[in-house]
C-alpha cells in the first residue's frame, strides 16, 4: 500500500473515537448484529421464562397420572406430546421439568464463577505461597475427569437437589481458578499495577479499582462457556439416579424412567433428551457468540 | 529429555497423593459409616463397635488413611462390602472392559476429527467450514447419554440390526474378537465417540487456520514447495498439540464413560461405579474412581512427555 494514500483515508474517514458509552454498549451492539446469537438467547430465555411461569401456564397438572391413559402417543388429543409411563402430561412435565434441569444446571457454574474467581484472583494477584497452595490443590482435582468427579461425590452424598448443587460446584471451581489466575497474574505484571501500587494503593483498592475490571470479561466468557456441560452432567446425574429424586418433573430423570418404554413408544421416551440437547446447544452457540462480542481470545 | 522426563515425574508424586487423599475422604463425606449397608437394623451397640474395630474404623483419620495407603501400595485395596470380593480384581476386570469400549470410541473419533478439522481448517470461511464447524458444536453439545438411546432406538427397536446391550450373546462379559461380540461394540463405541469428534474437529480447526497464515507457510510456497509437501509442515507443527487434546480425550472417555456403560448395561468400570453406588458399597465405589483417575494422571503424564518428545521447544518451559 502506498504511503500517500493513509492521509487521504483518515480525512475521508475520521478514525474511529471511541463510543461514548463504553465498553458494554460496544458489547450490546455487537451482540445484536449476531442473528444466531440473539436467536440463542431468544430460546434460552424462552426456556427459563416459561420455567419460572410453568404454573400460570394453563398446563395439566405434571404430577397427576392416569393408568387408562399411559404412554399416549404424540398427539393424543388432550396430549399434544403424549403421556408418560404413569400417565402424566409429558408437555407439562417438560416445561415443569425446565425449573429443576436449568436451575441445577446453571446454578453451579454461578456459584464456581464468584468462588473459582476469586480464589484465582487472590492467587494471580498475591502470588507466592498463597498461589502454589492454591493452584497445587487445583491441580489435584484436575486429575479427575469432570463425570467422574461429579459422580464420585454425588454418589458418595448421595441423591438429593442440594447434594447434586454441591457436587457440580466441587467441579467447577478448579477449571475457573485456573483460568482466573492465569488472566490475572497476566494482568499483574503489567506497569500501571506497580504504578497504582507505588502511588500508596493497598491490595484490596489495586484489586477492585484496576485488576476486576481487566480480567471479568475472560472469567465471565469462560464461565459462560461451562454451562452447557454443566447441564448435562447436572440431567445426567438425575438420569443415574443420583440428582434429583421421583416424582419430580427432571429432564434427565424422565429420560431414565421412560428407558423402560423404548419398545412401546420410541419417541416419546427420547423427547426429555430433545429438551437438554436443544438447551445445551444454544448455550454453547451463546458462549460462543459472547466471546466473540466481547473480544475475548483463548 | 532425560532431565525433563524426570521433573515431570516428580511433578506427578503430590498430585497422586493429592488424588489418594480426596478418594478417602469420598467415604467420610458420605452419610453414615461404610458398614450401615450390611450392619442389621437390629445390631446391638457391642455388635456395632466390633464390626468397627474389624474395619479398623475405630481409629483416627490420619491412622486410617496411612492403614489404607499401606495396604494399596501392596495392591490391597480392600473387599468389596457387598460381595465380600476383593475389590482390585473387580476394578481391573471391569476397567479392562471401559478401556476396550474407550479405545474403540478413540479410533472411530480422533481421525474423523482430525479429518474434518483440517478440512474446515484449510477451507476457512467457505461452506465446508461451516457444515463442519455446526457438526462439531451439535457434537460438544448432545447429551450422549440421550444419543445412545436414539442410536438404539433406530438401530435396535426399529431397524433390530444391532443389539442394545451387554457386551456379548447371553449377558455374557466375556470378550472374544469375533463379530458375536463387536456387534455389542458398535452402538455404546459410536456414541461415546461424537463429543471428542467434536472437540477434536475443533481443535484442530483453530490449529490448521493458525498455521496456515504464518510467514512459514507463505515462504514454503514461495520457494515452489507443493500443496501436499507444505500440508505436511503444517500437520507437524500441529502434531503436539492436537496430540495432546487427544491424549485428554483418550482419559476423559475412560472415566466419562460410565453414563453409556449404564445406558448399554457394558460391562465396565462405570456399570461397576453405579452398582457401588447403590449398593452403598463404598470401597468399591473408592476403589474404582482411585483406579480411573490414576489412569487419567498417567495419561496426562503419557502426553506431556510425549508432546516433549515431538516438539522440543516444550521441554525448555
Amino acid at each position: 500500500m502506498a504511503l500517500s494514500e493513509t492521509p487521504v483515508e483518515i480525512a475521508a474517514e475520521p478514525a474511529p473515537v471511541a463510543s461514548p458509552q463504553g465498553y458494554w454498549s460496544g458489547v450490546g451492539a455487537r451482540l445484536l448484529r449476531d442473528p444466531l446469537t440473539m436467536i440463542c438467547l431468544g430460546v434460552v430465555a424462552l426456556l427459563i421464562l416459561s420455567a419460572v411461569f410453568a404454573p400460570w401456564l394453563g398446563l395439566a397438572d405434571p404430577y397427576k397420572g392416569s393408568m387408562i391413559a399411559r404412554l399416549k402417543p404424540i398427539g393424543t388429543e388432550g396430549h399434544i406430546l403424549g403421556t408418560d409411563e404413569q400417565g402424566r402430561d409429558m408437555l407439562a412435565r417438560l416445561i415443569y421439568g425446565g425449573r429443576l434441569t436449568l436451575f441445577i444446571g446453571l446454578t453451579p457454574v454461578v456459584l464456581a464463577f464468584f468462588i473459582g474467581g476469586a480464589l484465582g484472583v487472590v492467587a494471580g494477584y498475591v502470588g507466592g505461597f498463597v498461589n502454589t497452595i492454591i493452584m497445587r490443590t487445583v491441580d489435584v482435582f484436575f486429575a479427575f475427569p469432570s463425570v467422574l468427579l461429579a459422580i464420585a461425590i454425588s454418589g458418595a452424598l448421595g441423591a438429593g437437589i442440594v447434594n447434586s448443587l454441591v457436587s457440580l460446584t466441587i467441579v467447577f471451581i478448579p477449571p475457573i481458578t485456573r483460568v482466573a489466575e492465569a488472566v490475572t497474574s497476566g494482568v499483574r505484571a503489567l506497569d500501571y499495577i506497580d504504578a497504582a501500587r507505588a502511588t500508596g494503593a493497598n491490595a484490596l483498592t489495586v484489586i477492585r479499582v484496576h485488576v476486576i475490571g481487566n480480567v471479568l470479561s475472560p472469567i465471565f466468557v469462560y464461565a459462560t462457556s461451562l454451562t452447557s456441560v454443566c447441564m448435562i452432567l447436572a440431567a445426567g446425574l438425575s438420569f443415574l439416579g443420583i440428582g434429583v429424586r421421583p416424582p419430580e418433573p427432571e429432564w434427565g430423570l424422565m429420560l431414565n424412567t421412560l428407558r423402560s418404554a423404548i419398545y412401546v413408544n420410541p419417541w416419546l421416551s427420547a423427547l426429555p433428551g430433545v429438551m437438554i440437547f436443544i438447551t445445551s446447544l444454544c448455550l454453547n452457540l451463546l458462549s460462543d457468540g459472547l466471546r466473540s462480542a466481547m473480544n475475548v481470545r483463548d | 529429555m532425560l532431565s525433563y522426563l524426570i521433573r515431570r515425574l516428580i511433578l506427578v508424586l503430590p498430585v497422586a497423593f493429592g488424588v489418594s487423599v480426596i478418594c478417602f475422604l469420598l467415604v467420610q463425606i458420605a452419610p453414615g459409616d461404610p458398614l450401615t449397608a450390611i450392619m442389621p437394623v437390629d445390631a446391638t451397640a457391642d455388635e456395632q463397635a466390633a464390626m468397627r474395630a474389624a474395619y479398623g474404623l475405630d481409629k483416627p483419620l490420619p491412622v486410617q488413611y496411612a492403614i489404607w495407603i499401606g495396604n494399596l501400595v501392596q495392591g490391597d485395596m480392600g473387599k468389596s462390602i457387598a460381595t465380600g470380593r476383593p475389590v482390585a480384581a473387580e476394578v481391573f476386570g471391569a476397567v479392562k472392559n471401559s478401556l476396550l469400549l474407550a479405545v474403540s470410541a478413540a479410533v472411530i473419533a480422533f481421525p474423523i476429527g482430525i479429518f474434518l478439522g483440517f478440512l474446515a481448517g484449510y477451507f476457512q470461511g467457505t461452506w465446508i467450514d461451516r457444515a463442519v464447524t455446526a457438526v462439531s458444536i451439535m457434537g460438544v453439545s448432545v447429551p450422549n447419554y440421550w444419543l445412545g438411546i436414539v442410536l438404539v432406538i433406530i438401530f435396535s427397536v426399529n431397524l433390530g440390526w444391532l443389539p442394545s446391550m451387554g457386551a456379548g450373546p447371553g449377558g455374557s462379559s466375556a470378550w472374544e474378537w469375533d463379530w458375536l461380540h463387536m456387534r455389542h461394540l458398535v452402538l455404546p463405541a459410536v456414541t461415546l465417540a461424537v463429543v471428542p469428534i467434536g472437540i477434536v474437529s475443533r481443535t484442530v480447526r483453530a490449529l490448521a487456520g493458525d498455521i496456515l497464515t504464518q510467514d512459514f507457510v507463505q515462504a514454503l510456497y514461495a520457494k515452489g514447495m507443493s500443496r501436499v509437501d507444505v500440508l505436511r509442515h503444517v500437520a507437524r507443527n500441529a502434531a503436539a498439540t492436537a496430540l495432546s487434546v487427544m491424549g485428554l480425550q483418550l482419559g476423559y472417555l475412560l472415566g466419562g464413560s460410565i453414563l453409556i456403560e449404564t445406558v448399554f448395561n457394558w460391562p465396565g468400570s462405570g456399570f461397576l461405579l453405579s452398582n457401588a453406588i447403590f449398593q452403598r458399597d463404598l470401597p468399591l465405589l473408592q476403589g474404582t474412581i482411585l483406579v480411573l483417575a490414576l489412569f487419567f494422571v498417567a495419561m496426562n503424564l503419557i502426553v506431556d512427555v510425549a508432546q516433549a518428545a515431538i516438539d522440543p521447544r516444550i521441554q525448555r518451559t
